[in-house]
């Protein structure tokens, strides 16, 4: 084992709306930890997970902690991919204007900001998939 | 008889939604709450369904709800009725009985 450890490849797959269920709120915690171990981590929203990102949420009403400004510290955790399903968000009347925007500081150009979305259709998903070591779904 | 049905997951998720209008009788009232509330937006896939049912029941989408997912009440069906907790109080009170969906 090299001193550096072992880097994997893990993708976690959000496919449920936030605040109806904790699977949002607890992948994010996860993805976070994984994140502080140095480790490869892309993020996948699909399905009705296409929602966890949408702007303007307000959460006073519910009484439930916004945790969607999490999301836009993902950049300075090293996560630089995230993939968003477009037919996800045509299904739903969404496009990625109605999402946050998410970047990431690039230090080899003079930490430009440098956008971490990636719209891609089911058949890319289905290929960057398969090329992980560890794929958890939430 | 006037029932009052609630309904709480995503009609994308699982098949609640679309069982409920199936089975409501006229002149019962929906009521869309957590991820429900996604059912009432326009241009999903599910919004032709909820517009020619509105024919037939009284529907209703809770405010707080939609707030916190980001949707905006601009985009809400027209003749959907967006409504806050209080007025969830009123419909259980004004109908005969409440069918919660799960």
């Amino acid at each position: 084992m090299s001193e550096e450890g072992i880097v994997k490849k893990f993708m976690y797959v959000n496919r449920k709306s936030p605040y109806g269920t904790i699977y949002a709120l607890e992948s994010l915690e996860v993805v976070l930890i994984t994140a502080a171990f140095d480790q490869d981590v892309s993020l996948t929203f699909t399905d009705d997970g296409v929602y966890q990102l949408m702007k303007d949420q307000k959460t006073d009403g519910i009484g439930m902690k916004n945790f969607s400004s999490t999301y836009s510290a993902l950049g300075d955790y090293e996560i630089k991919k995230i993939f968003i399903d477009k037919e996800s968000l045509e299904e739903r009347g969404l496009s990625v204007s109605d999402l946050q925007e998410l970047v990431w500081e690039d230090e080899d150009e003079d930490y430009a900001e440098k956008s971490s979305i990636n719209l891609v259709s089911r058949a890319e998903l289905s290929n960057i998939m398969s090329q992980q070591d560890i794929v958890m779904s939430f | 008889m006037s029932m009052l049905h609630t309904v709480n997951k995503s009609p994308f998720e699982n098949s609640t939604v679309t069982s409920c209008i199936s089975m409501c009788a006229k002149d019962s009232s929906i009521l869309f709450i957590e991820d429900a509330v996604i059912s009432v937006m326009k241009s999903t896939k599910f919004t032709e369904m909820i517009e020619s049912s509105l024919k037939d029941f009284k529907m209703y989408a809770l405010k707080p709800d939609l707030e916190a997912r980001g949707l905006s009440l601009n985009n809400v069906i027209e003749g959907v009725e967006i409504v806050g907790y209080e007025d969830f109080v009123d419909l259980t009170t004004e109908h005969d009985s409440v069918q919660s969906w799960l």
